[in-house]
């Protein structure tokens, strides 16, 4: 009898541990060390391991007060986030906010350039990319306490700049400023402080040498072919 | 006349090993000082410029509202606090902690809980009603009791900032620390006169 239930344990156990936690941590794509001198190893260590960690926790803790989670794309949970608690609108959001912030950064000088398109459309909005990169430094600096600055792309294929608090981003459904971001820079303190401390501005300014910019490009392509694929429907 | 960043009560390095020399030196000579130094340059030529900075508090908002608060916020954390303080309240104010909260260990609790619970930056508070009960409130970014009726007697500020050199994530022990630093005559000083 014992030997049956623990082989009926052993069974389920995977089973149970997947129902219980349908988020996990995903790896950071480059070594923690990678985007160093901007970034220092020890805040990307304590940035991913810790702090996105305990989103990633928590919000794996939430799924039993809404199992419908557990089949959710993190995208679709955003967008439905008005359907939720607190809880899974900071640990959801934080999820998200972090998989793409380590997703749109890569090693100095292995970001590549924005792609035809993506500098065509940063031109037609900004000016330049000079001016795009004044405007969400702008929006990043002035988030007053904790939050996240973006280039989005909004409803009319276009590119904006926006910014949300804490671990709100454009893709809530609960948010005045809504759009599919391509590019998000993380100002809580948490993401700077060790190097930068309350030096914000030096660390935008870090920032823009270790962005993806392959990553930001097919992101804009992705967004701006989903809004042509909605219109032709 | 500006609104003055106030002298810290005790030496930058007075709150170690609890809150260190370095935290001070950002805290305090910094963050504090930032927030005077944009609130003058914001009030200059407006008709706050000569207003105090309680007025200011509660008579504005926006950016001027958030470097006000900030100001007052800090200035209040600093003088709830001291070396060789923590321990426990005595007297009038150890009696309303406990009709409020059952004991001063549940009181605790509570405000551990509420200050490790305040998600994103701002504040935890233990204020005194209009009915001189006693009430644990926490506040986002800037915002404060002082525009309400509450009156403000203890608040642990939970900016990262605040602990992130000393502590990194780790918010509850920034805030175990914290009670070893409570300055409890001052949080009885600021008690509503009986």
């Amino acid at each position: 009898m014992k030997s049956r239930l623990l082989a009926c344990f052993l069974l389920l156990a995977p089973m149970l541990a997947t129902a219980e936690a349908p988020f996990s941590l995903p790896p950071l794509p480059y070594a923690a060390n990678a985007l160093e001198p901007w970034i220092d190893a020890e805040t990307m260590n304590i940035h991913h391991g810790r702090h996105h960690k305990a989103y990633v926790d928590n919000l794996n803790a939430q799924v039993a007060n809404f199992p419908e989670l557990a089949g959710m794309s993190l995208e679709a949970m955003q967008a439905a986030m008005s359907k939720f608690n607190v809880a899974v609108r900071n640990n959801g959001g934080g999820h998200y906010n972090h998989d793409l912030f380590w997703q749109v950064m890569a090693p100095a000088g292995k970001g590549g350039e924005p792609s035809a398109a993506l500098t065509a459309a940063i031109e037609r909005r900004f000016g330049s990319l000079e001016a795009m990169k004044t405007e969400m430094n702008r929006a990043a600096a002035g988030q007053f306490g904790s939050g996240w600055a973006w280039l989005i792309v909004g409803a009319d294929g276009e590119l904006a700049i926006t910014a949300t608090a804490n671990q709100d981003n454009p893709l809530m459904d609960v948010v005045p400023v809504r759009g599919a971001p391509v590019l998000g820079v993380d100002v809580w303190e948490h993401a700077y402080y060790l190097k930068y401390q309350n030096r914000r501005g030096a660390y935008l300014d870090a920032w823009w040498n270790v962005v993806n910019w392959a990553e930001v490009s097919r992101r804009y392509e992705t967004a701006t072919a989903g809004l042509k694929a909605a219109k032709a429907r | 006349m500006p609104i003055q960043l106030p002298p810290l009560p005790y030496a930058r390095d007075a709150l170690a090993p609890h809150i260190s020399a370095e935290t001070i030196d950002y805290h305090y000579g910094k963050h504090h000082q930032a927030y005077v130094t944009n609130l003058n340059n914001l009030i200059k030529g407006t008709e706050l410029e000569s207003a105090t900075l309680e007025h200011i508090v509660r008579n504005s908002t926006g950016p001027v509202f958030n470097n006000a608060a900030q100001v007052w916020n800090h200035t209040f954390y600093w003088e709830g606090l001291k070396p060789g303080g923590g321990g426990e309240p005595t007297g009038r104010l150890a009696e309303a902690i406990k009709s409020a909260f059952g004991s001063f260990q549940a009181f605790v609790e509570a405000f551990t809980k509420a200050a490790i619970g305040t998600f994103g930056s701002g504040w935890a508070w233990l204020v005194e009603r209009e009915d001189g009960s006693l009430a644990i409130v926490t506040t986002s970014n800037a915002a404060t009791p002082l525009t309400g009726i509450d009156r403000p007697l203890l608040t642990c500020d939970v900016w990262e900032h605040a602990y992130y050199i000393d502590y990194r994530n780790a918010r509850p022990a920034y805030v175990e620390a914290f009670w070893k630093l409570v300055s409890w005559d001052a949080v009885t000083a600021r008690m509503s006169p009986r």
